[in-house]
């Protein structure tokens, strides 16, 4: 199943004109500047922009086309807000209550899943205007789920929450990416909340689209805004494999890396067997021809050049593959000129870094 | 003490002032949420209308409708002048601003999130209103209901044009104390105007009380 997406809208100076066709499974993060048009598009797949003109559909289900327009209020989607918008004169339960009334027994998700998913069980007899701001967010969330959607839409639910809030919510989202197969167009501006939740990437500049795909492929795209920018990185998906207690480090085999390729971390917490995203900076990765022997970095991984691009008059931008995994590493042109650096040619990357992408 | 007649004309006023009140809540919602809603070029024509009787002397407005609704008027024998009926009429028009105003601030007040929200949460338009807008326009209703109210019970100039002065039928409250002035009853003049002064402050009393953080448009 897919979302095709065929809209545009002229406003004043602002145009919008958004094609493309996204899976409906999975995160997809609808990623760019303030202004580009990244709300415009979310709220007119929810039919609230009813200026916008064009064509959508879920599946085999026509939202809007040339003489149709179903109105938001018959679309399977479930909204969540950038502030919340809990309605003021309902306590919590009465939020929850107005979307579960109106959708009727359908096969969503039950009320206390839902709940207990938002962690909001002490919440409920609570008054909305006395809530918390991570609090309203996981509220709406839980609302949103009620409505048993088949497109869940987030707008930015973490950009107006201070740091503790956002962790609070976070874990919210990630249980949500695990627990339930509701297909989520989220949007956001903040590259590590992209990192962390998105499955694919849908790139927005001055309301078109510039280019969507897998997220790993596209972070690391060196045609795209994104690997040319200062916090560059690429994100691997890994398994826990061993703990060492000695060393308190953790052992990660990364999914498609192939024989021998594996990632040393920091800290022995995580529990062998658990699925974890690394984030790799491109400025914390460097090439060497020879895997070095008397190093201290433990993360050396056997890697294939796969193209370069010039990135500022001294640095290059190397994309590379572990296997089927796509790296990136900034160096020096010097460099490049130095180890004759060209596509196809094998060598090792030396990872100073890795996080955790939490 | 007031008599059997003064008696009469309370409970005339009282009817007349719920029931126009009733009627201008049932008109007036529609109106307002209409006028604060669009965004049509005629607007301010409409809101002019509405207000107009804000600024009109009452024996105008009394006037027009005594043309309209009087036996040589386009409803000729079933002529509405003189009756309680055409008092009822009379009222509806000049009390309209006085619940219309409070609604339509009130419906301008809320939010637009919170209706995208309630259809994004499948309520359609009309299931938006009443559970949505309604609820979050309370002390918008509450005003314009007591505002509606008192501005009727202490209407004159239309009720004496309108209505004229016939004990039982269409004698209010406003307009027996007048009636008492003129014969020098000073003694009952006092009585319904002291009830109208301590009924009127107790109702506004009520709305401001109710409505500390509201904006209340006044009269």
């Amino acid at each position: 199943m897919s979302l095709e997406i065929g809209l545009r809208l002229s406003r004043g100076d602002f145009a919008l004109a958004v094609e493309a066709c996204l899976p409906a499974r999975g995160v997809t993060a609808i990623f760019g500047p303030s202004g580009c048009g990244k709300t415009t598009l979310l709220r007119a797949i929810a039919g609230l922009e009813p200026q916008v003109s064009g064509r959508l559909r879920l599946g085999d289900e026509t939202w809007q086309d040339k003489a149709y327009f179903l109105p938001p209020h018959q679309r399977p989607v479930g909204y969540v807000f950038q502030h919340a918008v809990l309605f003021p004169h309902l306590s919590v339960r009465g939020n929850l209550d107005f979307a579960r009334r109106r959708c009727g027994d359908g096969p969503g998700p039950g009320f206390d899943e839902v709940v207990e998913l938002a962690g909001i069980e002490h919440l409920l007899s609570r008054a909305t205007p006395n809530l918390s701001g991570g609090e309203r967010q996981r509220v709406a969330l839980a609302r949103a789920l009620l409505t048993a959607p088949r497109l869940l839409l987030l707008d930015e639910p973490l950009a107006a929450l201070d740091r503790q809030a956002k962790a609070e919510l976070m874990p919210c989202l990630e249980r949500l990416h695990e627990n339930l197969s509701i297909p989520v167009l989220y949007v956001s501006h903040a590259i590590d909340e992209v990192a962390r939740l998105a499955d694919q990437l849908l790139l927005l500049a001055d309301g078109q689209v510039e280019a969507s795909g897998p997220l790993m492929e596209m972070l690391t795209r060196l045609d795209l805004t994104l690997a040319g920018s200062e916090e560059a990185l690429a994100v691997i998906e890994a398994t826990v494999s061993a703990i060492d207690r000695d060393y308190h480090l953790t052992r990660l085999a990364f999914a498609g890396g192939g024989e021998g390729r594996e990632l040393w971390l920091p800290g022995d917490h995580l529990p062998v067997g658990r699925k974890v995203r690394l984030a790799v900076h491109a400025r914390d990765v460097s090439l060497t021809l020879r895997p070095p022997t008397q190093s201290s970095i433990l993360n050396i991984i056997p890697v294939c050049v796969d193209a370069l691009s010039s990135s500022g008059p001294a640095q290059t931008l190397v994309r590379l593959r572990a296997g089927e995994i796509p790296l990136l590493a900034r160096v020096t042109r010097k460099s490049e000129t130095a180890l004759d650096l060209h596509a196809g040619q094998a060598l090792f990357a030396q990872v100073k870094s890795v996080s955790l992408v939490e | 003490m007031p008599t059997d007649a003064d008696i009469a004309a309370l409970l005339i006023t009282l009817k007349l002032a719920g029931l126009t009140t009733l009627i201008l809540l049932i008109i007036g919602t529609p109106l307002a949420w209409w006028l604060a809603r669009t965004h049509w070029r005629g607007k301010p024509a409409v809101e002019a209308l509405v207000a107009l009787p804000l600024v009109l002397p009452p024996t105008v407005l009394g006037f027009y409708l005594l043309v309209l609704l009087g036996a040589n008027g386009p409803l000729g024998e079933h002529s509405l002048a003189f009756t309680f009926t055409g008092l009822v009429i009379g009222s509806v028009f000049y009390s309209l601003p006085f619940v219309v105003q409070p609604l339509q601030g009130a419906f301008a007040a809320i939010d637009r999130g919170y209706m995208e929200a309630a259809a994004t949460l499948r309520a359609s338009p009309r299931d938006t209103f009443f559970s949505v807008v309604v609820p979050l326009a309370r002390p918008g209703f509450l005003t314009a209901t007591v505002l509606g109210f008192a501005h009727t019970v202490g209407e004159f100039g239309v009720v004496l044009m309108i209505g004229g002065n016939i004990p039982g039928s269409t004698q209010v409250l406003s307009i027996a104390i007048y009636e008492h002035v003129e014969n020098l009853e000073y003694a009952r003049a006092h009585w319904i105007s002291g009830g109208l002064l301590l009924l009127s402050f107790a109702l506004l009393l009520m709305v401001y009380g109710l409505n500390r953080r509201f904006k209340v448009v006044g009269p």
